[in-house]
């Protein structure tokens, strides 16, 4: 029950953020078919903005856009505006003239996914084992060495790591490509420049996690049992010293899944992430909304799923 | 919680996923492809390649190969050559042309291209309906200007028409001495009526896509790549180059510079693609090329504000900025210190001197309007576009201008930086004071830049309005003797960069592109770095790269090392 309510209360949601990110891209300043060179003629100008429903008033836009406008036709009777969000249509790009939007989320989401998926399962497979690691020799050396590590490459961003993967990796070394995305090889060096620094806030938080849990009574109750401290660490505190993690991750992902501007920009990689930064700056209207839009339903989806990860989890927690 | 009996379990279903994972890798990741016979990085992704509708030059290199108008550029010269016609016919008093199209001339999908279509398609581009922002290109020709705003409505009152199969006959307002190579530029190329009319704005996605062109579109992915067949109908077929051109819209110039070192990419031809801080080293490579380039940086003032309106201190600004110290100290990629708007070089024009870098003069003349030494001087603010790489010239550049105009006449200008929407908004808008500027030109010939500071142009944006002015260019253009029409627009251009600026010209473009001409065939310098891709081909088998390299292979790969990266690691 909980979780259909959950997921009821994502649409009134959705519209909501839409509503804003339309509002917000009106309430910029210069339009869309601003440039250099100015128009031809007047004519010209009033003939793309009308193709683009620029000369309407922004509500009969918006109305548009979510496909809920009824018009007059010629001959007097109402009729339905085809189109429009509920109808799964997310508009025409005002930048690339010649692709809907849904052409370029479903030209750039694929590669956007697995790029995010990979990177994910980069920053999950060697966070949390570091992340233990540190947990269970805290206070030694090795968490010394480790959160060393785990907060250097969280301080460095991905325009600094990228940059020294392909140096070293690509071009010293020559082992992977510099670029584009082809191959399977292709995939490793912008995953892992995407990931990095999640590795680190993935260890950090795991850590913990884990000393938290390792305080609380049922652990304590285990030690005095004689238990080994890894098994202490492995079998009882791991299930609830995750949980932060399992948090953290569900946003994590939705970042990591709608891409990166900065690494699909030095990879050369066509996925979603450049149209996030360069729609804004192009005033592409329905491009932005409709990618605020995708971000929003994965977020929405993804915390979904960590309530639910949650109850198998943690048997403490229950939704009503 | 016993885990080693729930171990083969647990196993069978991390099996199960990492199955799933590795499908999921290997659908996402690209089919094998014949690899191309030439890739090139072309810049920005394009916005469109409709002919009609494109502005951009990245746009314009990918379109020339697709469709073609009734002349080409020459690949060496980029002068307008023969193209769809065979021949023309100018009238003595150079107000009609008479082309006459080849005989051979078919889509690359069957059925011959016939004088209708070259029709249909200047009067498409003409249509207001299709908001076609180059149409202005073809005000030159009869009632153009009057369809094109709406003020008629019949296409057949426009100056071109199909006489016969094979001919076409256009009539201009006036002579028109560039008008053949406007019939090279995309705004005129002839495009597949029958698709346009069936699929309205999605006519591009078409496939097969008719074209006229050299070159089929095999597809074109977003931020992915554009790729290109050659087209075995086209009337020149035989002397297509390439048969597989990719074309991948790069953006960053340290990804476009990494993809050519390690072999990916053959032919680097944009100058945004060339990362700003190795300029000096790149430069000194034989491989890095400049050239002369068809445009000009400069800035506006608007006239129409106190205290610019005042033509001394206007000039005063102008003489106080050291242009010369502006391409050695930021842009550092060859540019030229520009005295005049129209660069050097342009077809059949002589620019005349403007106003150089004379302080003394500057201070004088600033004291003469009524501040002397800076005194009492209002709020000035110089306006700029945000960069849309990573290229800070525009911020460099009006810093620079700040300093100068602070040390030579004692004035403080404030600087603001908006994004490049809200900047041309603005601009065009005259809600400005100062503000950066840049021209390419659309055609080799001085008109292209002279004539945007007319009074009525929209390009003009400096609120300078000089009836004189308007009077000599439209002398000029009327004008069929060079030699007449060259002395007049010396005369124009005087007025605009000497006697009464609303402009000063900073600096020439320079362009730059990179590849290796041991290895690349058919690209020359021109002044509108134009290089048709039907002439261009790989040569030869170099070190980097080479037909036998697969993509997919790393190890191949690692055995076309090039020895030439070793300059870059430090």
């Amino acid at each position: 029950m909980y979780f259909v309510r959950r997921i009821l209360f994502a649409v009134p949601l959705l519209l909501v953020i839409s509503l804003l990110a339309f509002m917000l891209v009106k309430a910029m300043p210069g339009g869309p078919f601003d440039r250099e060179r100015a128009h031809a003629s007047p004519e010209v100008e009033r003939n793309l903005r009308a193709a683009y429903h620029l000369d309407e008033p922004g509500w009969k836009q918006y109305l548009r856009y979510l496909g809920l406008l009824w018009e007059r036709s010629p001959d007097g009777s109402l009729h339905h505006v085809s189109g429009g969000l509920l109808n799964g249509d997310f508009g025409k790009s005002t930048k690339y003239r010649n692709h809907t939007v849904n052409d370029i989320i479903a030209q750039g989401l694929p590669v956007s996914l697995l790029l995010g998926a990979v990177a994910f399962g980069f920053a999950m497979g060697l966070g949390l084992p570091i992340g233990f690691w540190t947990a269970a020799k805290r206070g030694r050396w090795e968490d010394y060495i480790g959160s060393f590590f785990t907060i250097l490459v969280v301080c460095i961003p991905a325009f600094v790591i990228a940059p020294m993967l392909i140096l070293g990796f690509a071009l010293k070394w020559r082992l992977l490509p510099v670029g584009l995305w082809e191959t399977p090889w292709h995939v490793i060096l912008p995953s892992a420049g995407l990931g990095m620094m999640f590795v680190g806030k993935i260890a950090r938080i795991f850590r913990e996690g884990m000393l938290q849990a390792a305080q609380s009574e049922f652990v304590t109750a285990a030690r005095a049992k004689g238990l080994s401290e890894y098994a202490l660490l492995l079998r009882h505190a791991v299930r609830i010293g995750v949980l932060p993690v399992v948090s953290y991750a569900g946003p994590m992902l939705a970042d990591l899944l709608t891409g990166s501007f900065v690494i699909e920009s030095i990879f050369q990689i066509p996925g979603i992430g450049v149209f996030l930064v360069n729609s804004s700056l192009n005033l592409d209207a329905p491009l932005i909304v409709g990618l605020a839009l995708l971000y929003a339903m994965l977020l929405i989806v993804l915390n979904l799923a960590v309530d639910f990860a949650y109850t198998l989890l943690d048997p403490r927690v229950k939704y009503e | 919680m016993d885990f080693p009996k729930r171990a083969p379990k647990f196993f069978s279903r991390a099996r199960f996923l990492f199955v799933l994972l590795g499908c999921l890798f290997l659908s996402a990741c690209r089919q094998a492809e014949p690899r191309a016979d030439l890739t090139i990085l072309n810049g920005g992704e394009p916005e469109s390649l409709d002919p009609a509708v494109i502005v951009a030059q990245v746009d314009m290199r990918i379109i020339q190969g697709l469709f073609e108008g009734l002349t080409r550029f020459d690949p060496k010269t980029a002068r307008a050559i023969p193209g769809l016609a065979e021949r023309w016919d100018i009238s003595p008093d150079g107000k009609t042309y008479t082309f006459h199209l080849r005989t051979n001339l078919v889509w690359s999908t069957g059925g011959p291209i016939t004088a209708d279509d070259v029709v249909y398609s200047w009067i498409r581009t003409l249509d207001p309906a299709t908001a076609s922002d180059y149409s202005s290109q073809l005000y030159y020709v009869k009632n153009g200007e009057a369809f094109n705003n709406g003020a008629v409505k019949d296409p057949s009152q426009v100056g071109v028409r199909a006489l016969d199969r094979f001919t076409v006959e256009v009539e201009l307002n006036h002579p028109t001495s560039f008008f053949l190579d406007i019939c090279a530029m995309p705004l005129t190329y002839v495009v597949p009526r029958q698709a346009i009319e069936k699929y309205g704005d999605r006519w591009l996605m078409v496939k097969p896509l008719p074209v006229s062109g050299p070159y089929e579109l095999v597809y074109w992915r977003l931020n992915d790549k554009v790729r290109l067949k050659k087209n075995s109908r086209y009337w020149d077929a035989a002397n297509t180059q390439s048969d597989i051109i990719d074309l991948l819209p790069v953006g960053a110039a340290d990804a476009a510079l990494n993809l050519y070192e390690t072999g990916q990419a053959d032919i680097v031809w944009d100058a945004q693609l060339v990362p700003s801080e190795l300029l000096d080293v790149l430069l000194k490579r034989p491989d890095f090329h400049t050239f002369n380039y068809l445009g000009t940086y400069f800035i506006r003032f608007n006239v129409t504000k106190k205290p610019l309106d005042d033509v001394r201190v206007r000039k005063a600004f102008a003489l106080a900025i050291d242009k010369a110290r502006l391409v050695k100290k930021i842009t550092k990629g060859g540019e030229r210190p520009a005295s005049h708007l129209v660069p050097d070089g342009v077809a059949n024009y002589h620019p005349p001197e403007g106003l150089g870098y004379d302080p003394v003069q500057a201070r004088q003349l600033l004291a003469e309007a009524g501040y002397p030494g800076g005194n009492g001087f209002p709020h000035v603010e110089y306006l700029f576009n945000a960069p849309a790489g990573g290229i800070k010239i525009h911020e460099n550049v009006a810093i620079e201008l700040q300093q100068m105009w602070h040390d030579e006449l004692g004035v403080q200008i404030d600087l603001r930086q908006v994004e490049a929407k809200n900047f041309w908004g603005m601009q065009s808008r005259g809600e400005y004071q100062i503000s950066r500027s840049s021209w390419i030109g659309d055609y080799n010939d001085a008109n292209t830049f002279l004539g945007m500071f007319t009074s009525n142009d929209g390009n003009n944006r400096t609120g300078w309005k000089r009836p004189a002015y308007d009077e000599l260019i439209q002398r000029a253009n009327e004008q069929t003797d060079v030699n007449e029409r060259d002395q007049i627009f010396q005369k124009a251009e005087t007025m605009l960069v000497r006697e009464d600026p609303p402009i000063v010209p900073l600096y020439f473009y320079s362009g730059i592109n990179y590849f290796d001409t041991n290895r690349i065939s058919g690209i020359y310098p021109n002044i509108l770095d134009m290089h048709p891709l039907q002439a261009i081909r790989k040569v030869g088998r170099g070190t980097r790269g080479g037909a036998a390299e697969s993509r997919s292979s790393n190890q191949s790969r690692m055995t076309t090392l090039d020895p030439r990266p070793s300059t870059l690691d430090h």
